[in-house]
């Protein structure tokens, strides 16, 4: 038995964040994680000889640049792409560009330009607003502490200082979907399924679902982090794991890989340790978990050893995601109609209108699998040819809509599914399932059985305002501290939530200290 | 044939064709959705009859839930704030249960009819929070209110009436004990357990045998000035024995409205029903910082001078409002006026020497009455008969 001041549950990019905040401020820390590779979502892995695809998430696109600072990242090896355009294909082969402020393709009017530009300029100043309280624990409203009350006094100042009818706009637009949102500021059926797109990915919702301009915010915060448009991990989505391993490392943080941790170990009162499946127990004054809340609550600690309004907030903490993962090696570049050579490298979606969103939202509601599907494509190779052989390239591509268990039942359609997803890519990139040589569908279901990540959702829930802020993931166990003394959410169940961030970690391994058990 | 009628609105229970033949003054109360009597022929006769010969309440309507799994008392104990380990099996113990604030839920008995086998009985329906309990644990809940009918048969000659029935060694039973014999070929359970504070038990079998379990019980108790009883009687009996009442005496947590209506065991009086020495139980973090600041609220009986019953009342320390009253009566066989009030801390200790402001009225004149009363320890009405075992021959 191995005695720690912080044992932290999972090696993905929060659970490392935290433990190299912690172990920079002098404490010891052990990271346990039943994978052999650092990083969790931020993974990497081969897919067939000298092919290496990235196992959950594809683009980086709000990776907080404080961490990144704090944590000397690219000392540590982590090296990051362009920033990317997007190329929204359409059928036709028309295709529209949008970059952080400009769009432009066919159809696309000045005054089209000019509502992007306006409509980007007031989101900015939301998520601006949004980041200040994703910087910090999310205050309270009823405690009366002062930590939070200064907290809500900057965000108060900062919501009056957007001026009146800014701030209405954030409060009337805040709880409603992204349609309507869309509708309001652009005719071009196009641009309006670009963006929304951006609202419902890794989510359970669809354009026309309430809390998708949340989401799209959500998405956009990367902006306040330097982002202009999403990024590839050179060398794979696994070194940024490898780098915040490093990182953890050097300040002196104990990584355990291939150490699963079967159970949170703890008396009437408290939390004392962990037990991995191996028998080997750790004994720490805290334990962190990045784990999601699910996982954490019902499956490491129990629901027997929660009190039952805990156990019930556990189980209604939404978890759906309707997000799924195609990857493809291919002999060689694929070529996308009316796609410049160069622009391969770029990110490539299809969802040509908000309509086709939701329409391949609807069959996923009912547990089916639909026959049209919304992709998010990179080709990593193109910019990053050292994932691939000589002239070969790789192709990943997030897909929505795909159930978490479809009625028939994932074994004996999961083949079908894949060759109907590759044919809708045909469509677009003719000659495209020539060029295959692997290819592998990760449904939701998959993610849940290699990251651990329930119902498949890389948010650890759903992004919603009932899941969010002093809400994320439930009253009772936000601030990171649960309900359970000694236990920490540091995972992106907790605040601020989902994506490849870093936040959530660096937030409570901060919290933890200035007034936690560690403090 | 006995099963509840689904005709009217009000569901009846497998007595009542004994009971609507027996309730004179056809004064019907509804009692969790069920058709009960309020009185049968004459509250204080009715309420006599328990202190003095037997009285007979059909209790069916209360809600049973058997709770039966490996996991049985492993998830009682997580769900009530006693240590259900320490019921035995055959035995019964009164508990209640709180939700994650350590607010009061509900109160109720549990039955213990084997090592994984039990029976709950409940105030409130429970079936949700029985359902969202069971997360975690592996064990079967099924709602049994409808396949049991009940009676409590209490009162000095209870056993000897029973007994009558051919329930041997009944007298051996000892209180919260529980005994099984066959009657009319089928099961019954009886166990010494009430509402009344007397020597009394509680009759269990399925709804087939129960026209004529009470045509059996009244033709042989005739004797022994057996009577039916009504709940506003068995009202009087508890308050006199000091047992609490849902909804009167406090608000079922879950359903309050207004914040800080909930009251904790502590607040109750119950403290000796939380036990800390146990594993984690609903609300058991809560309490202990209960415990360390100080509850805001002290369950007092007073013992209110005169002989109007301090119903409703107000109650003063000095000048000021401390505490209100939540049951009332004057105890006949105590000969006292008792009251329960929930006192603001720190008053209502025990010795504290309070004034209950009484109003009442006659003929349409309303007087207003500043009686004295004192906390009391314990409710004055505690005979020895409701202990002894063997229980007396009355």
């Amino acid at each position: 038995m191995t005695k720690f001041d912080a044992i932290i549950i999972g090696a993905g990019h929060n659970g490392l964040t935290a433990a190299a905040y912690l172990a920079k401020a002098g404490k010891s820390v052990v990271v346990l994680d039943s994978r052999d590779q650092p990083g969790g979502c931020a993974s990497a892995k081969t897919l067939g000889a000298g092919f290496t695809v990235s196992d959950c998430a594809q683009w980086l696109t709000q990776w907080d640049n404080r961490v990144a600072s704090d944590l000397a990242l690219e000392r540590h090896g982590l090296v990051l792409g362009q920033a990317k355009r997007t190329i929204a294909l359409q059928a036709s082969g028309e295709h529209l560009t949008l970059t952080q402020d400009s769009v432009s393709g066919a159809g696309v009017t000045s005054a089209d330009q000019a509502a992007y530009r306006a409509f980007k300029a007031q989101m900015r100043k939301f998520t601006a607003l949004m980041n200040k309280a994703y910087q910090s624990r999310a205050p309270m409203l009823v405690e009366h502490n002062w930590t939070d009350r200064i907290t809500l006094m900057k965000l108060g100042l900062g919501m009056k200082l957007m001026g009146r009818a800014n701030m209405q706009d954030l409060m009337r637009i805040i709880m409603i979907n992204i349609y309507d949102v869309m509708n309001e500021h652009f005719d071009h059926e196009g641009l309006k399924g670009a963006l929304a797109l951006d609202a419902i990915t890794g989510t359970n919702m669809g354009p026309r679902s309430p809390n998708t301009v949340f989401s799209y915010l959500h998405r956009l915060i990367g902006e306040q982090f330097g982002f202009t448009g999403p990024k590839q991990v050179m060398g794979g989505m696994g070194r940024l794991g490898e780098a915040l391993a490093a990182a953890a490392k050097a300040q002196g943080a104990d990584i355990r890989l291939g150490a699963r941790v079967s159970r949170i170990d703890k008396t009437d009162d408290r939390v004392t340790g962990v037990t991995l499946d191996s028998g080997e127990s750790f004994t720490a004054k805290v334990v962190l978990s990045s784990a999601d809340p699910k996982t954490t609550f019902r499956d490491l600690l129990g629901y027997q050893h929660l009190e039952t309004g805990m156990a019930r907030r556990v189980e209604h903490f939404r978890t759906r995601s309707g997000t799924a993962k195609l990857h493809l090696t291919l002999r060689s570049r694929p070529a996308f109609t009316g796609v410049t050579e160069a622009d391969h490298g770029e990110r490539l979606i299809i969802a040509p209108t908000m309509d086709a969103i939701e329409t391949a939202f609807n069959p996923m509601k009912y547990a089916e699998c639909g026959d049209q599907h919304v992709f998010d494509i990179s080709i990593p190779t193109v910019e990053d040819a050292s994932l691939a052989p000589d002239g070969q390239h790789t192709l990943t591509a997030l897909v929505h809509y795909l159930p978490y268990q479809p009625k028939a039942g994932w074994s004996s359609i999961k083949g079908q599914v894949l060759e109907d997803l590759i044919g809708e890519l045909e469509h677009y990139a003719p000659g495209i399932s020539q060029l295959i040589i692997e290819r592998e569908l990760l449904t939701p279901a998959d993610f849940e059985a290699s990251h651990g990540v329930v119902g498949g959702n890389w948010h650890h829930g759903e992004l919603a305002i009932d899941q969010a802020l002093m809400m994320r993931p439930f009253p009772g166990s936000t601030q990171y501290q649960t309900a359970v003394p000694g236990l920490y959410l540091c995972g992106a169940g907790a605040h601020p939530g989902g994506s490849l961030m870093g936040l959530a970690g660096k937030n409570a391994a901060t919290e933890l200290l200035k007034q936690g058990d560690l403090a | 044939m006995n099963a509840p009628s689904r005709d009217t609105m009000l569901l009846t229970t497998p007595f009542h064709s004994r009971v609507a033949a027996l309730c004179g003054l056809n004064d019907w109360g509804n009692w969790m959705g069920y058709t009960t009597p309020n009185a049968y022929f004459d509250v204080e006769l009715e309420y006599f009859a328990i202190r003095s010969t037997t009285g007979v309440f059909d209790l069916s309507p209360m809600n049973k839930y058997r709770i039966t799994g490996p996991d049985a008392e492993a998830y009682l104990n997580r769900m009530v704030t006693r240590n259900v380990s320490k019921i035995g099996v055959n035995r019964v113990g009164y508990a209640v249960w709180c939700n994650d604030a350590g607010e009061v839920m509900d109160d109720g008995t549990i039955f213990r009819l084997g090592k994984e086998d039990f029976r709950l009985c409940s105030y409130q329906r429970a079936d949700d929070w029985l359902e969202w309990c069971r997360l975690g644990f592996d064990v079967t809940i099924h709602n049994e209110t409808e396949d049991i009918a009940a009676l409590a048969v209490q009162g000095p000659t209870s056993c000897t009436v029973l007994s009558l029935l051919g329930l041997d060694n009944l007298n051996e039973l000892k209180p919260f004990g529980m005994a099984h014999y066959t009657f009319e070929g089928a099961p019954l359970m009886v166990s010494r357990t009430g509402f009344t504070g007397d020597l009394g038990y509680e009759v269990w079998v399925a709804p087939e045998q129960a026209e004529a379990l009470w045509d059996q019980l009244f033709e042989r108790g005739k004797d022994y000035l057996i009577k039916p009883i009504g709940s506003y009687a068995l009202d009087i009996a508890r308050i006199e024995a000091g047992f609490l009442q849902a909804h009167v005496d406090f608000v079922p947590a879950e359903e309050t409205v207004r914040p800080g209506r909930a009251r904790s065991p502590f607040e109750l009086g119950l403290d000796w029903l939380v036990d800390f020495n146990k594993p984690l139980f609903n609300g058991r973090s809560a309490l202990l910082r209960e415990k360390a600041k100080g509850s805001r609220y002290r369950f007092a009986l007073l013992d209110v001078d005169g002989n109007k019953p301090a119903h409703h009342s107000f109650i003063l320390k000095g000048d000021k409002q401390v505490g209100t009253v939540t049951s009332a009566a004057w105890c006949p066989t105590a000969k006292s006026n008792l009251a329960y009030a929930q006192i603001e801390m720190p008053h209502g200790a025990v010795g504290d020497e309070l004034v209950a402001e009484i109003y009442y009225q006659r003929e349409l004149h309303w007087t207003r009455l500043l009686a004295p009363c004192k906390v009391i320890e314990a409710p004055l009405f505690n005979p020895k008969r409701r202990r002894q075992t063997p229980a007396p021959p009355y």
